[in-house]
């Protein structure tokens, strides 16, 4: 039946409709000829999530118990501490396979949230100062975190193949959002009076920043470091849909299969995961004197430590206790 | 009305004690300041220039918020100069003009006989760095630094050395009595003691000038008054340069060698303490010294009756001898001391040579603010 549908002016989509599918294809035959480029581009990817991954692997396993352990206990307390070893204790013995399969999935989300951090916290406090980058930003964060992952899957495995480097590609456009958002709110909050004050004592742009707007954002900067950290683990299973190793393969093998083990294994391991660092880093985002104490040395392990060295330089001054005359 | 008609010689006692501050040179200047907030701000100034529009008119036709009008006037070193008026009256928005927080719309400010408003990025901020010194209503300290590391703020500015900086902070905080609290953070200072950190981050860089803008009035009124002493103690030993914004006019006369009373962005007058409070330019500034009591700033001097006068009432003869003497910038207040032990008038002495008399009822209507027109 060869009728060529007339134009309807009441059911105008049935006619008129842009190719956009076949637009999308001819940018996939681009990528194709340009996949050279971005093979280039994935070498310093590449070389952060090997080593990350390397170095946790090969560190013996009580060594990177301690090491978190003590992170912990520096970051959030003793008690973020004991939790902490605890818990990645369980996470140990959960399975025959799971202390690597941690380690590796710890590698990716470390190297995903430090991409986060390298291009999310400068692009944060650019749109915390210019009206106009943060109207630009805006839609693209917007799109950023709403946009289905298996759409974005097909054009990076395209240009960048599959594995661990795609892998964290993948994790850093779902969660880096947060973070930009959090850095601009941060800055944008920072009392106009104190930025006033700096300028009358003739502070450039840059000593503002450095020394009045950055440290009065930390503890937001530090909630979106939260965010962004968290959503980078809850990408681990969609990842290793382009061949991340780890506990989210763990997942999908065990939905593959039926097998209600592996399933298991692998989320109670990104749950437990998700619980240390989260504590970790709520812990970064209080300052030591919501903590009790003056500075970050006083706390923690390095305060233990510090507090039975034989007292010779002026490193702890002694805190004369003053709570009076309010 | 009843304004004042008193005898003297208006002005002159302020003016020697100006003079002792250096030859009085003009440290601030400041010459047909405009500043008009809006996008259309130079419109909106040629319309006030060319037909007198008043300020309703440029919120209506231009959009725009009068901040400044036309303010002249000079600060000259040592003196500190009051400018006081009610919220909203544009005083800090003029204060901050002196170091170009915010730009002309028109007008020029001269620092030292420099204009400010030619000045490139590098060479304000180091006239801002170096040479005045402000103090904000808010406080504005920063909040994750302790009291010293905020005093010394101006001069990590300035990239100098952390050793030499936190001595002249410690000085600094010494200066305000703050010694022994260096450690501490702003939110463990009671507000007093914030606005002294303040005080001292303004000092700490030793500048010639001190802007204050407003710095007392968020503070309960005991505390008020024991700042206000020190910072009068303070001024009258480091002779700082200073502009001082209140909206508060007993601060203004306890604090200030000069005021300024501005209302709606108009500086309506500029006169010593004396000359405000005896002499009101206008009905608005004549209702805002109504009640200020005039015991402790009006001298000998604006009221007695000369010499001549009283001999000419008096068929020639001089006061009694047994009558009590005072020098004529003897405060009202002294001379109801003398007032009230003696029946006779009392001698107003200059360098020891007879120059006028006042009597009880010049004296009753000199506290009155009125005078005896005899």
């Amino acid at each position: 039946m060869a009728d060529e549908k007339q134009f309807d002016i009441f059911n105008p989509f049935d006619t008129v409709n842009f190719p956009v599918e076949d637009w999308a294809d001819g940018i996939k035959d681009w990528a194709f000829e340009n996949r050279s480029f971005f093979r280039e581009l994935r070498a310093p990817l590449d070389w952060v999530v090997n080593n990350t991954e390397f170095v946790l692997l090969h560190t013996p396993q009580t060594v990177v118990l301690i090491i978190v352990g003590l992170l912990a206990w520096q970051a959030a307390g003793w008690r973020v501490g004991v939790l902490a070893t605890a818990l990645l204790l369980v996470m140990g013995v959960l399975g025959e396979q799971s202390w690597t399969l941690g380690m590796t999935t710890l590698a990716v989300v470390a190297s995903s949230v430090i991409v986060c951090v390298v291009f999310g916290f400068p692009l944060g406090l650019w749109s915390g100062k210019s009206d106009r980058a943060q109207a630009v930003m805006r839609p693209i964060l917007d799109t950023m975190q709403t946009i289905p992952a298996f759409v974005y899957l097909i054009p990076v495995v395209i240009l960048f193949g599959i594995g661990n480097v795609p892998g964290v590609i993948v994790t850093v456009v779902f969660a880096m959002p947060p973070l930009i958002r959090l850095t601009a709110l941060g800055v944008r909050q920072v009392s106009p009076h104190v930025v006033e004050a700096m300028r009358a004592f003739g502070a450039t742009n840059r000593q503002i920043m450095i020394k009045a707007e950055i440290p009065l954002a930390v503890p937001t900067i530090m909630a979106g470091l939260n965010q962004t950290l968290l959503l980078c683990l809850s990408m681990v299973v969609i990842a290793s849909l382009i061949s991340v190793k780890g506990f989210g393969n763990e997942v999908l093998r065990g939905m593959g299969r039926l097998d209600m083990g592996k399933a298991i294994v692998g989320g109670v391991g990104i749950v437990i995961m998700a619980i240390v660092l989260d504590r970790i880093t709520q812990g970064l985002a209080r300052t030591e004197r919501e903590r009790g104490c003056r500075h970050w040395y006083e706390q923690g392990p390095v305060g233990f430590v510090l507090r039975r060295l034989p007292k010779k330089s002026g490193i702890m001054p002694a805190q004369p206790e003053q709570e009076e005359s309010k | 009305m009843g304004v004042c008609y008193y005898w003297g010689f208006s002005g002159e006692i302020l003016q020697g004690e100006n003079g002792e501050g250096g030859g009085g040179a003009a440290v601030i200047r400041c010459e047909r300041l405009w500043k008009i907030f809006g996008a259309r701000a130079q419109a909106a100034l040629a319309a006030v220039r060319e037909r007198g529009a008043g300020k309703r008119q440029l919120m209506d036709e231009f959009g725009c918020a009068l901040g400044v009008a036309d303010a002249t006037f000079e600060v000259r070193e040592g003196e500190v100069f009051c400018i006081m008026g009610l919220s909203g009256s544009g005083k800090s928005t003029l204060i901050r003009h002196i170091n170009r927080l915010i730009e002309p719309t028109a007008g020029d400010i001269f620092i030292h006989g420099e204009n400010i408003g030619k000045l490139g990025d590098d060479a304000l901020r180091r006239l801002r760095a170096s040479k005045i010194g402000m103090v904000f209503q808010n406080m504005a300290l920063l909040p994750h630094r302790t009291a010293r590391e905020n005093a010394a703020l101006p001069l990590e500015i300035r990239a100098m050395e952390k050793a030499e900086r936190n001595t002249a902070a410690d000085r600094a905080l010494a200066a305000v009595n703050l010694d022994g609290w260096e450690e501490c953070y702003p939110d463990e200072l009671s507000g007093g003691m914030q606005q002294r950190v303040g005080l001292a981050r303004a000092l700490a860089a030793d500048p010639d000038i001190l802007l204050m803008d407003e710095p007392f009035s968020a503070l309960d009124p005991l505390i008020r008054r024991q700042l206000q002493d020190q910072f009068l103690d303070l001024s009258q030993r480091m002779r700082k340069t200073t502009v001082f914004i209140t909206h508060d006019l007993d601060e203004a006369i306890r604090i200030g060698n000069r005021i300024a009373i501005m209302k709606d962005g108009v500086l309506v007058q500029t006169g010593t303490p004396e000359e405000i409070v005896t002499a009101p330019a206008d009905d608005y500034v004549a209702d805002f010294v109504a009640g200020i009591s005039k015991l402790n700033l009006v001298t000998a001097r604006k009221i007695m009756q000369p010499l001549d006068a009283w001999r000419a009432e008096h068929d020639g003869e001089a006061p009694p001898a047994e009558s009590p003497d005072a020098p004529p910038d003897c405060a009202l207040d002294a001379l109801v001391d003398l007032a009230v032990d003696t029946a006779h008038p009392i001698v107003i002495k200059a360098g020891g040579k007879m120059v006028g008399v006042v009597t009880k009822k010049t004296l009753l209507r000199g506290i009155q603010g009125k005078a005896d027109s005899a």
